[in-house]
């Protein structure tokens, strides 16, 4: 074997599964090379096999998986040149263990569950430290406390005996680093490390990640969809579809020459901010949709009724978390989930509504729907036949309303019933609330489909014989079944892949200009509110902070909030990197960071909604002028 | 956690209070009472009843006493370890129970460890080796064992027992020992036999729980936190036991609230297939009779065995589950 300067050398890796006792090819013979230090970023939709790349390099496929050809040899700069060819090794060999945590190491997508819950974090990130050093017990905690303070952990020693559920996201994803990075491995694999996360705590852990590869000259193989942390991370981009290479190169290469029409396609599909007016979202299959008898537009019915279809005033809502309780001392604690909650939705129009995760966004919007009560507040709903007090209906009444307000889910898996068909789910609606006979019902199911571009004869499958994309599809022509006017979308896209993303976008702002729909389009990423949005509300720790056509507050953000919000989304544009410097560390939702327009002070504790432009509103405190703001 | 644990046993007292009011009702709740009982067979017997001789007894027994006040005279009895006359026997109720009570506790406890020893290790097996050859004979006779009924295999159990180690048939010992006092021998023989019943009323019990903790480590087996583990490095034994298999622990741990009474109730029908000299048998004689102190003891101490296996279980959790503990309480 001749030496090697390259860290990792893949060479026609060939990854199978075994399916019904017959072999599934799912890497076709994927050949990359990285170099030690560099980072090399692995772009795919899901199922193109990246993440099955990944863990065969790892050693840790699922036990159906297996490698059946190809090499991967790996050369740790510490031994010098000597080469192992992982794949030939077996998955539990004390060979393959020993590198496994401690030359390689990975971390996951969902911070949430790749921590076991009843071991505190210091315990699982010291076990990857004692696994693979000997230390002694007291330097093991020490090593520990240290690596955890590397990952910008405020109170190291405090974390140490933490468990995994008394941390957010953001702070799990760095324990999970802090295991991965603390045996100095020389090779990371962050399998879409920052995926789940808000866009401001992915912009810390993405500058974490850049910051510790600098400082130990490490390698990393990223994985991920995100174009736009390709972008801002990698050196190198190998792009996979279908278990095989289709383009790899430099980064600036890629970005600026893509050559194979499905990188081109992957890249028109993502939304960005400097989309003309007007300008479409190109989804690598498009959706061919249908629009029934029974789903004419809704002609401007009242089109002298200037009020808005939609107001929400004072809207608030408290939870409370007790602890103890009977004979023990009850010690509560109120948390503000909705505060003074304020907003009007136009008739025809698709609000935007962002935040950041806990916001109370959801919140809101199921205070809307009445599935949550809230503490105090209205919601007036306008139509033809008059104002219905949504909160205040009851009984018969309120089942009555409930066809004018329908929700779009986020995750198209849990939110279909696996027990049912397709025809089941959608004839569903119309069976409550008791519209048609059993024949009207088939025929209106049968438009629902070709409404959302979904062949009827599908209708007797079950849920999970759909992609993601698909079943979302089937979620929304349930929305719609009851001739909706509202729509509450509920992050519809966030679970699904750009491309798919793209298609579901389309097929929802479509189906709003053609049937004269009116959108509450939930979401935390401003780059898909930008596109489908009119009007944007920005929501932090339960309250409107500013609110603006969306032109304006992309161009214009006033509050500190959405300014940073913004800053922190990465551009899928090797000219815009990330200004990973000034992001500060306490996140965007730190109030104190805000400065004094924008916080409410002893003397005036009420913070007010200023108007400083039309239709533009910002929270600010009351002795703020609106020409202070205007620049 | 001390005031925690402190407030589960408040918490006890209550729902004690609660059961043996229960229990008293349904007793008193079938017409008649443990005299007229006993009158229609002194009857049947064609013995002449002396009326006399009967209202003295129902003042003695206090059956003319309205029924609250009977309650509270029962309740104020258990409180201070008389647990009441058992009509039938002629003698207090816990000379009646005596032996058998110890007797109980030890086949039931014997009965428990047989099936963690044996369910363990199997569930263990059947999950990390799903859908092989083995996974698919384990859970065969697994099976086997949940649909053959308790008293059938206890016949054959008895049978071949008796064929190939010569063991007398039924009872816990040699005929020899019963009502004698505890002595060398009779350990031996009771050791000898108990192994028939702890087979035949563990079997059951076993399998379920193979079935369960197969189907729970395999939930855990597809969790993130196992692929951390591994790619850690760990031994896959390690990986095993440290996370998806501890996690796998707490249905098992909230199990022991019930498995103390089930094993104890459960056994009944083998017991009196089996001749043992358990409590079962008696229960069952004493709710037949009406003998409503021996049948009121018994069912409140099996409730008091299910409220302590709760609190053993709740307790054992908030120790093993760290969620439990620190979490404990908060409602979204």
């Amino acid at each position: 074997m001749s030496v090697q300067t390259d860290l990792i050398r893949v060479e026609d890796l060939r990854v199978a599964f075994m399916l019904h006792g017959s072999p599934l090819e799912v890497v076709k013979g994927i050949s990359f090379r990285i170099k030690p230090g560099s980072v090399v970023a692995l772009v795919g939709e899901s199922g193109s096999g990246k993440s099955v790349t990944a863990q065969a390099l790892l050693g840790i496929l699922p036990r159906s998986a297996s490698i059946t050809g190809g090499e991967i040899l790996f050369q740790d700069p510490e031994t010098d040149g000597q080469v192992v060819d992982i794949a030939s090794l077996h998955r539990d060999s004390s060979d393959m263990r020993e590198l496994r945590g401690s030359r390689i190491s990975m971390i996951f997508q969902e911070p949430m569950t790749s921590l076991s819950p009843l071991h505190t974090i210091g315990n699982q990130i010291e076990e990857a430290l004692t696994l693979h050093r000997e230390v002694e017990k007291g330097d093991a905690r020490r090593v520990t406390e240290e690596m955890l303070g590397l990952v910008n952990f405020p109170d190291p020693s405090r974390a140490y005996d933490m468990y995994p559920f008394e941390l957010s996201g953001g702070l799990r994803q760095r324990a999970m680093i802090a295991m991965a990075m603390i045996c100095r491995p020389a090779l990371l694999i962050a399998d879409e490390p920052t995926t789940a996360l808000d866009v401001t705590v992915q912009a810390q852990v993405l500058h974490q990640l850049k910051e510790l590869q600098q400082k130990l000259n490490m390698a990393i193989l990223l994985i991920t969809h995100d174009l736009g942390v390709v972008a801002n991370m990698a050196d190198e981009v190998v792009v996979v579809y279908h278990g095989e290479v289709m383009e790899a190169g430099p980064v600036d290469a890629i970005f600026n020459n893509p050559g194979h029409p499905y990188l081109k396609a992957l890249l028109h599909a993502v939304p960005h901010f400097d989309m003309k007016p007007g300008e479409r979202l190109q989804s690598i299959r498009d959706i061919n949709y249908e629009i029934g008898p029974a789903f004419g537009h809704k002609q401007n019915e009242s089109a002298e009724n200037d009020e808005p279809l939609l107001k929400i005033s004072n809207l608030r809502k408290t939870f409370v978390t007790k602890k103890g309780g009977f004979f023990g001392a009850t010690d509560e604690n109120t948390l503000v989930a909705v505060d003074d909650f304020t907003l009007e939705i136009k008739r025809g129009e698709c609000l935007g509504l962002v935040g950041e995760s806990g916001c109370g966004k959801t919140t809101v919007s199921k205070m809307i729907m009445r599935a949550v009560s809230p503490d105090s507040g209205t919601v007036e709903f306008n139509n033809a036949s008059g104002k219905t007090d949504v909160l205040g209906l009851a009984g018969s009444e309120l089942k009555r309303f409930r066809p004018r307000m329908q929700m779009v889910f986020q995750d198209p898996f849990s939110s279909l019933s696996p027990r049912m068909t397709v025809l089941n789910i959608l004839r569903e609606p119309l069976i409550i609330h008791e519209m048609g006979n059993e024949k009207e019902r088939l025929a209106k199911v049968t438009e629902l489909m070709r409404l959302v571009g979904l062949d009827p004869r599908f209708l007797n499958r079950y849920p999970h014989s759909f992609s993601g994309g698909q079943r979302q599809r089937v979620g929304i022509a349930r929305a719609l079944a009851l001739n909706p006017d509202l729509l509450l979308c509920d992050e519809p896209v966030s679970a699904l892949d750009v491309s798919v993303q793209a298609q579901i976008l389309n097929l929802l702002k479509d189906l709003q200009s053609e049937l004269g729909l009116t959108y509450l389009f939930i979401s935390h990423n401003l780059a898909v509110i930008d596109y489908v949005a009119d009007r944007i509300a920005v929501m932090c720790k339960g309250k409107l902070v500013e609110t603006a056509p969306r032109e304006v507050l992309f161009k214009n953000p006033v509050h500190p909030y959405t300014q940073a919000l913004l800053k922190a989304v990465p551009y899928a544009d090797l000219n815009r990197p990330l200004d990973l410097a000034t992001l500060h560390a306490g996140g965007a939702s730190n109030v104190e960071s805000w400065g004094p327009k924008f916080n409410a002070t002893p003397d005036a504790p009420e913070l007010t909604h200023l108007e400083i432009d039309e239709g533009h509103k910002v929270l600010v405190h009351k002795s703020v002028d609106a020409m202070e703001l205007r620049t | 956690m001390f005031a925690y644990i402190v407030r589960r046993f408040l918490i006890m007292i209550p729902t004690l209070l609660i059961i043996s009011a229960l229990i008293f009702f349904i007793i008193e709740l079938p017409p008649g009472d443990y005299l007229e009982t006993y009158i229609a067979e002194l009857k049947q017997q064609g013995e002449k009843v002396d009326p006399s001789q009967i209202e003295f007894l129902r003042q003695e027994y206090g059956f003319d006493k309205p029924v609250v006040l009977r309650y509270f005279h029962w309740l104020g009895g258990m409180l201070v370890g008389d647990f009441g006359y058992s009509f039938e026997y002629q003698l207090p109720v816990t000379d009646v129970v005596g032996e058998r009570l110890w007797l109980t506790v030890l086949l039931s406890f014997v009965t428990i460890i047989f099936t963690w020893i044996v369910a363990f290790p199997i569930g263990i097996y059947s999950a990390t080796h799903q859908y092989s050859w083995s996974d698919y004979g384990l859970t065969f006779v697994g099976l086997l064992g949940l649909a053959i009924p308790n008293f059938l295999l206890a016949l054959v159990m008895l049978y071949l027992a008796n064929i190939w180690f010569g063991t007398s048939v039924g009872h816990l010992m040699a005929p020899e020992y019963l009502d004698k006092s505890m002595s060398w021998g009779k350990f031996k023989s009771i050791m000898e036999h108990l192994w028939i019943p702890v087979v035949v009323i563990g079997t059951s019990g076993t399998a379920a729980m193979i079935r369960r903790l197969r189907a729970n480590l395999l939930d855990e087996l597809q969790k993130q936190y196992v692929v951390t583990a591994k790619a850690k490095g760990l031994k896959p034994f390690k990986a095993l036991v440290k996370y998806p298999l501890r996690m796998a622990l707490n249905f098992f741990i909230s199990d022991i609230g019930s498995i103390l009474p089930s094993i104890i109730s459960g056994a009944e029908i083998v017991a009196v297939v089996l001749s043992l000299e358990t409590t079962g048998p008696l229960l069952l004689d004493a709710l037949a009779s009406q003998d409503m102190y021996l049948a009121g003891s018994f069912l409140m101490f099996l409730a008091t065995l299910t409220v302590i296996g709760v609190l053993v279980s709740d307790i054992a959790l908030a120790i093993l589950d760290p969620r439990i503990r620190l979490a404990g309480g908060a409602t979204k």
